[in-house]
């Protein structure tokens, strides 16, 4: 079952290899990892999202990166009401001829199109993972050259009370 | 005068000391009593500002030496061992004891050289990556950057390795670092917002486990290492006494609770009791004080306490849980949580078929073996230091056969009188950490058990004890092979020795000789009598070879991949 956990951490030398190092150690999976600087200085955020087996291994997880003293703060937020965003650029092999239908294809997405060259475009979409595995899936017929994913980032919302219509939410 | 101005003041009085200086004040303040270490390229400043410091400094003649007497000295000093090696070798030379120190628990502060900083990454002569190396198999571990934050970092390195769970911390300091010049201030206060370990315990989970006991027919105590970091052996004798349930050990864990109280059933797990083993299969309430449910105590999970609740009280949040599903977790120092259960003063359930059960148990499966006086059997040579020395020693070991008939047949009736390599099982363990325990207790008797093949791993280190003049008294359970690798072979592998034969050891007489120190050898059981006498007699260090009978077995035994109540070897 695919978890999504973030944590703030301490902004030292080396934290992620701590945080990577304790994954590869108890033979946890990460699908993506995203760091990045918070509102406060000398602290950062991360969020893994892992495959692990059940509940218990999932626990373990939040447990043993707890125990790391350079951890702030862990949450396992997989069940909570969540924003989760990921960024994908993909390179479409496209040519002239194409660019229109590709653009009305895109465009229920809220996807651009941030680089046009005569054999391929490339697109930009954010969105919740599934969204972003749509939109590859709709853009495979016409030859995807390359993708390159951000992997998901994430907070809990405000708001905790309407969790399972907010989680279901595809396209915002 | 403002209280502005004050501060100011002070401030400027301060001089600037060396990061070398810091290191040697830092290791005053806290009072450190004796370091381990091996001096080398990079911490050569360290090491000119130690010559007139005063600091007590014991060279060892290898660094695994150094971090094992480490480890052994905090064991019985019940304060954390601290350890210099130098950059590249001396550090990896460190990384055994590291490892063995994390798994076990035991408090350590490390200090590795490193190369000066604006070198770091060039492959310098003698460069490691020792703070990534060494990542997994600290509790924490730092590389000095500024020397400004040398005095904060030290005084961290202390406070974490000391609470919560204890453990080993590294500080990784460039040389360029340990010359150049700060004020010193050692009097901030620490402050860690990710490390906030829970000392008392939740008071409902506390309640649960009262109505639980009161509920139960059949309760157990399963007590471990942690009981002995918290210092809480007076509790958990009140409070089985209390609660009349009997207690159990792991091998880390003996001398926690009287060997020879009628509550105790002996240690627990794969050459544990018969009784201790199968009271864990049966029961339906299972106390866990500070023990980790590690496989060698389980056995197979699937069989492991299956008709009971688990109530399981640790420091660390994250073994609870691990490996065996737990009903009452209580998260806490086991002095404080036992100290709340014994002022809750619970009402016991009735346990009197229980006891009775486990008293036919201890009667018709005690742990036997069978004597044989023209040889020297192994169980029998323990029985004999046991006797010899009142059950009053501090007794080390390494890992393996020796270790388990040790663990079995020395009755510890006190705590920190056992030292021995328990979740990593090292060999090479046991005679370093009886020099660090031997300093820790300068009176105390300290035996340290090895095997014939494990002390070879470690015994330059005899150069120390001659040196100190301890009167360590080295006693080597010679079978001439690696005992325990050579019963694996005889169970599991049909009798294939791969490699584990060594007909041809040293003279470990001449060996001792060679190192100033007493040698005596024994063959049968009326030598090793006289032997051990006239060993104990003495107020030297002395080494005893002692030739066992080379193919004795640990028993009983739990079977790899086999539940406790499968044990074999019970009965002769």
């Amino acid at each position: 079952m695919k978890r999504i956990i973030t944590m703030t951490v301490n902004n030292r030398p080396g934290v992620l290899n701590r945080i990577t190092g304790l994954f590869t150690k108890r033979h946890y999976n990460i699908e993506s990892i995203t760091v990045g600087h918070t509102e406060t200085e000398g602290v950062s955020r991360m969020t893994f999202v892992i495959n692990v087996e059940d509940e218990r291994t999932a626990e373990q997880i939040t447990k043993q990166l707890n125990k790391q003293i350079d951890v702030l703060k862990v949450t396992d937020i997989t069940d909570q009401a969540i924003v989760a965003r990921e960024l994908a650029l993909i390179k479409v092999a496209v040519n002239p001829n194409l660019r229109n239908e590709v653009y009305t294809l895109i465009e229920p997405f809220r996807a651009s199109i941030v680089d046009v060259s005569r054999e391929s475009l490339v697109v930009q979409v954010t969105g919740e993972s599934d969204k972003v595995e749509a939109l590859i899936d709709l853009l495979r017929p016409y030859g995807i050259k390359e993708i390159a994913r951000t992997g998901t980032t994430a907070f809990t919302r405000g708001s905790q009370k309407s969790a399972a219509s907010n989680k279901t939410a595809f396209i915002i | 005068m403002t209280t502005n101005m004050k501060v100011e003041e002070k401030r400027l009085q301060k001089t600037k000391i060396s990061g070398a200086s810091m290191l040697i004040e830092a290791l005053k303040a806290e009072k450190v009593e004796v370091i381990f270490g091996y001096p080398g390229g990079a911490v050569l400043p360290i090491y000119d500002k130690l010559y007139d410091s005063g600091v007590f400094h014991v060279l060892t003649r290898h660094e695994q030496g150094a971090i094992h007497a480490a480890e052994g000295y905090a064991r019985i000093a019940g304060k954390p061992g601290v350890v210099i090696a130098t950059s590249g070798p001396g550090a990896t030379n460190i990384v055994t004891g590291l490892t063995d120190a994390m798994i076990d628990s035991i408090p350590l502060v490390v200090f590795t050289g490193q190369v000066a900083s604006h070198v770091i990454g060039s492959d310098a002569f003698q460069e490691a990556d020792v703070v990534g190396i060494t990542m997994p198999i600290t509790k924490h571990n730092y590389q000095v950057r500024d020397i400004n934050e040398l005095p904060k970092i030290i005084k961290e390195a202390f406070h974490i390795a000391t609470t919560g769970r204890p453990g080993p911390v590294l500080i990784d300091i460039p040389k360029d670092i340990t010359v150049c010049e700060a004020e010193f201030d050692y009097e901030q206060e620490v402050k860690l917002p990710g490390y906030q370990p829970t000392i008392r315990p939740n008071h409902l989970q506390i309640r649960k486990l009262v109505e639980a006991v009161s509920q139960a027919k059949k309760p157990v105590i399963l007590a471990g290492a942690g009981v002995l970091h918290a210092n809480a052996a007076d509790e958990l004798k009140q409070y089985a006494e209390q609660q009349h349930i009997p207690v159990i050990h792991t091998l880390l864990g003996l001398g926690g609770f009287p060997a020879d109280h009628p509550l105790f059933l002996g240690m627990a797990g794969m050459h544990g009791t018969y009784t201790a083993n199968m009271a864990l299969y049966e029961c339906d309430l299972l106390i866990n004080i500070g023990a980790r449910f590690d496989d060698r105590v389980t056995g197979n999970l699937k069989y492991f306490a299956p008709k009971a609740t688990v109530a399981h009280i640790d420091i660390d949040p994250a073994e609870i849980g691990k490996n065996v599903p737990t009903q009452i977790p209580v998260v806490g120092d086991a002095k404080e949580a036992l100290k709340e259960l014994i002022h809750q003063e619970g009402r016991p359930g009735d346990t009197a078929a229980w006891h009775e059960q486990l008293k036919k148990w201890k009667q018709e499966y005690p742990l036997v073996y069978k004597n044989d006086t023209s040889t020297i059997k192994p169980q029998k040579l323990i029985e004999l230091l046991y006797e010899l020395t009142g059950g009053e020693a501090i007794v080390t070991t390494d890992v393996g056969q020796h270790q388990m008939w040790a663990a079995q047949y020395y009755k510890f009736t006190k705590p920190h009188r056992w030292v021995t390599s328990g979740g990593l099982g090292t060999m090479g363990f046991g005679l370093p950490a009886a020099i660090g325990a031997q300093l820790a207790e300068p009176k105390a008797t300290v035996v340290s058990i090895v095997g014939d093949a494990g002390f070879q791993m470690t015994l330059q280190e005899l150069s120390v004890i001659h040196e100190l003049n301890l009167p360590i008294k080295v006693v080597i359970v010679n079978n001439q092979s690696l005992g325990m690798v050579r019963q694996w072979q005889e169970l599991f592998y049909e009798k294939r020795y791969s490699h584990s034969l060594i007909p041809n050891q040293p003279d470990f007489i001449k060996l001792a000789e060679a190192y100033n120190i007493k040698g005596f050898r024994a063959k049968n059981e009326e030598e090793a009598v006289r032997v051990l006498k006239e060993a104990f007699s003495t107020n030297e260090p002395v080494l005893l070879d002692f030739h066992v009978t080379a193919d004795e077995n640990v028993y009983p035994m739990v079977a790899p991949g086999k539940g406790l109540h499968e044990m074999v070897g019970v009965k002769l």
